[in-house]
């Protein structure tokens, strides 16, 4: 699906990302980690732009429409599906059938309740998973999500991945959640500043290799590769 | 479909948009129910004539203009002597602006616009220099007042309370120095207005473009119009190199060294092509004006000496009779015609507003180029004063309610769509949006709307100050019974119409601030910077 050879990008004169070369096959669920600052959303954007038509996309800052219902901003993630008039008519009054389709979603995501009130009254995490909902509503192959549950709960975080990654067949997310990466994904990428660090299937993954990706805090590792 | 589906497909919406959808729907409705009352005569025969002919003035302006170095020396004097004393005196009254009465007073000066201030001022001084600034300073100090307070208030106090001194320390520490962009941002605005307000106190003969202008216009030399009008846009869009905090008081200075604020005209004799009167102030000036604006039936029986008992029911019966026949014959058509004309004005202000931001919206226009193309359509349209629009307009379609609405909506369209176009360029939107116009009504209307309905209601009140100047090209608004008024020198009727006016206006500034109190919209601050902008 992807396939990038001595990739190189800068923001003016800083290099964000040197030398990376990868390779994303079909089917895989890719967790890519690391710091602050090491590349990891330039990444994320960078596998966008080579296909904007065939990506499902969860950035990171939701921008989702604050006055808009929950039910309005995730069916505007199948806008270019539908003609013009039919987005406007859906918009003043919603079909019924878009309604159950969106509907059918946000049950998945524990959203039901939530799917008639404008974004800017519910929380940080209902707005976190409607973003979510926005990505999966596209009928896409690919799901690419920058840290798409980093404001829920431990027993949400793995049912909601586990909802994206039986629903997409290529999946690539962005972790800071390390025992996340582990627990659901195959395959997980190390950055640090700009250059892949290891690039390994979670069984091969060892506790080096982590503790040079987040070389700076004080994350228990002993406990995540129990 | 699940019963459980069913249900919560019944259930309402809950939206923070709902009263940013009552308050269009109001507006709405009130439109068509004016709509009956519209009147479209289009009175010229052969309007295509006269558009030919403002065509080859626009294709081929005529810059050899007697007097013209005057006309735009005098148009920025009074805008820059105007606006330097407003500041000072609206910065005064903005620390006293928490006592009611002075908020009133405030309220009164600015209702009254620009153009009846001059025509006051003008019994008083003549046509002076005096009566040039003093008809800009006292409404533009009022409207000085309420925003440096409102600036004031809306700037957090967080520090002021945490700072320990006295109010002026803690004044000049916390509030003063967060307030401050704000206020010199504003003031660049305001000295755009006043440039425009100068340009209209032409048409009523004091010696600015505007004068000019409306020479020019009523004897169809369109080339010389266009000229003015290019090198006014070019005054206005070129303010920001020669308008800074360094070049403003010498530039005051030189002004009132030039033509200082007197009533004293011996400077001005320079002008040929003016009617400048040589008339000094003199008490009796007051005296005769208090004199003139008595209602006529008091005037009378001040000169009877004579006062038996006879003689005090029957003023009050001729005094009621005066003012019956005036309510019935100008102020009840006028408030009809000005407020017909206001909401007409207001709907087309927002309606082309909402159509014209997406021209300097980076979200829909992708190119830079397109987008200054746009910028310098928008900024044009909103330089030219609504008075200059209007008159345009009407030679184009005739005497009847449509040159004004065009006139005042397209200039108030621009400036709103300016506005919003700007605000829309804060935001931030996401990669994976769809097309122009799915992006428009679902992306950014429903982001900016809450600030879009705010700058138009801001407008509004602006508006119906507008529409009733508009009577002095005759349009039967309140302005026109107003300049009829005075140019039969029936300086009692004149003044009663203004003072309704003025009632008019605050009407429509307490109810705009409750809809947009009602509205509550959840600003950002840079938006609510830009809101600076609109105001009045």
């Amino acid at each position: 699906m992807f396939k990038l050879e001595n990739l190189n990008l800068h923001y003016g004169k800083k290099a964000v990302l040197s030398n990376i070369n990868l390779e994303i096959k079909e089917g895989e669920s890719v967790a890519v980690v690391g710091e602050s600052a090491s590349g990891k959303t330039t990444l994320m954007n960078h596998l966008y732009k080579l296909r904007p038509n065939q990506v499902a996309w969860c950035p990171q800052d939701e921008a989702l429409v604050p006055s808009l219902s929950a039910f309005h901003n995730i069916y505007a993630g199948t806008l270019s599906e539908h003609r013009f008039l039919y987005n406007l008519r859906n918009l003043i009054r919603p079909y019924p059938h878009e309604y159950e389709k969106v509907e059918r979603i946000a049950a998945a995501l524990d959203l039901e309740s939530a799917l008639k009130t404008s974004v800017d009254q519910l929380s940080g995490g209902q707005k976190q998973r409607i973003n979510i909902a926005r990505a999966m509503i596209q009928k896409h192959a690919i799901f690419l999500a920058d840290e798409p549950v980093s404001a829920q709960d431990d027993f949400h975080k793995v049912k909601i991945i586990k909802t994206i990654t039986s629903s997409f067949n290529t999946c690539v997310f962005v972790f800071h959640d390390l025992d996340l990466a582990l627990t659901c994904c195959q395959r997980i990428i190390g950055l640090a500043k700009g250059k892949i660090l290891f690039d390994e299937h979670v069984s091969n993954v060892t506790k080096k290799q982590l503790s040079l990706v987040y070389s700076h805090h004080n994350t228990n590792l002993e406990n995540l590769l129990v | 479909m699940s019963k459980a589906l069913r249900t919560n497909q019944a259930m309402p919406f809950i939206t923070s948009a709902k009263p940013m959808w009552q308050s269009s729907l109001f507006f709405i409705i009130l439109t068509a129910l004016c709509l009956p009352f519209l009147e479209f005569d289009i009175a010229l025969t052969s309007p295509m004539n006269e558009l030919k002919q403002m065509f080859l003035g626009l294709v081929q302006p005529n810059f050899m203009i007697d007097g013209i170095m005057s006309a735009f020396v005098h148009t920025i004097v009074f805008a820059i002597q105007a606006v330097v004393i407003s500041v000072v005196i609206g910065f005064f009254f903005a620390q006293l602006y928490a006592f009611q009465g002075i908020r009133y007073l405030m309220g009164f000066l600015r209702s009254i616009h620009e153009l009846f201030w001059a025509l006051i001022l003008i019994q008083l001084f003549g046509l002076t220099t005096l009566t040039g600034v003093l008809a800009l300073v006292i409404p533009f100090s009022a409207t000085f007042a309420r925003v440096f307070s409102e600036i004031q208030q809306e700037t957090t106090k967080l520090n002021y309370h945490q700072i320990k001194g006295s109010h002026f320390s803690r004044f000049i520490y916390s509030t003063l120095p967060l307030a401050w962009p704000r206020l010199s941002s504003y003031c660049r605005y305001r000295l755009e207005c006043a440039l425009r307000a100068s340009v209209v106190l032409g048409f009523i003969g004091l010696p600015t473009i505007g004068f000019q202008l409306e020479g020019y216009l009523k004897l169809g030399h369109y080339h010389e119009v266009a000229a003015l009008i290019f090198l006014f846009i070019g005054l206005v869009l070129s303010m920001r190199f020669w308008v800074n905090r360094f070049t403003l008081p010498v530039l005051f200075l030189f002004s009132v060294i030039w033509l200082p604020p007197t009533a004293s005209t011996d400077n001005t004799s320079e002008l040929s092509h003016t009617e400048f009167e040589e008339s000094k102030w003199q008490v009796e000036n007051l005296n005769r004006f208090i004199g003139d604006i008595t209602p006529a039936p008091l005037k009378k029986t001040a000169n009877v000496e004579d006062t038996n008992s006879d003689n005090i029911a029957k003023p009050l019966h001729e005094l009621w009779q005066w003012f019956y026949s005036l309510f019935e014959t100008q102020i009840l058509p006028g408030i009809g015609y000005t407020l017909l004309l206001g909401q007409f004005a207001f709907a087309l202000s927002a309606i082309s507003g909402l159509l014209l931001f997406p021209i300097l919206s980076k979200h829909m226009i992708k190119r830079k180029y397109y987008r200054n193309v746009g910028h310098f359509a928008l900024t044009s349209l909103r330089c030219l004063p609504e008075l200059l629009l209007a008159f345009i307009a009407l030679i184009i379609l005739g005497p009847s309610l449509l040159p004004g609405i065009l006139a005042i909506g397209i200039h108030n369209g621009a400036l709103i769509a300016h506005l919003v176009g700007l605000h829309s360029n804060e935001l931030n939107l996401r990669k994976d949006t769809s097309s122009a116009p799915n992006t428009y009504f679902f992306e950014l209307l429903p982001r900016i709307y809450g600030q879009f309905l705010s700058f138009t209601l801001y407008r509004g009140e602006t508006i119906l100050r507008e529409t009733a100047i508009l009577g002095i090209l005759g349009i039967p608004t309140l302005g026109f019974f107003i300049d009829s008024a005075f140019e039969e020198f029936r300086l009692d009727r004149a003044f009663l119409l203004i003072l309704v006016s003025a009632f008019l206006n605050i009407i429509a500034e307490a109810l705009a601030t409750r809809c947009r109190k009602h509205i509550h919209t959840h600003k950002p601050s840079r938006a609510v910077s830009s809101l600076t902008l609109i105001r009045n």
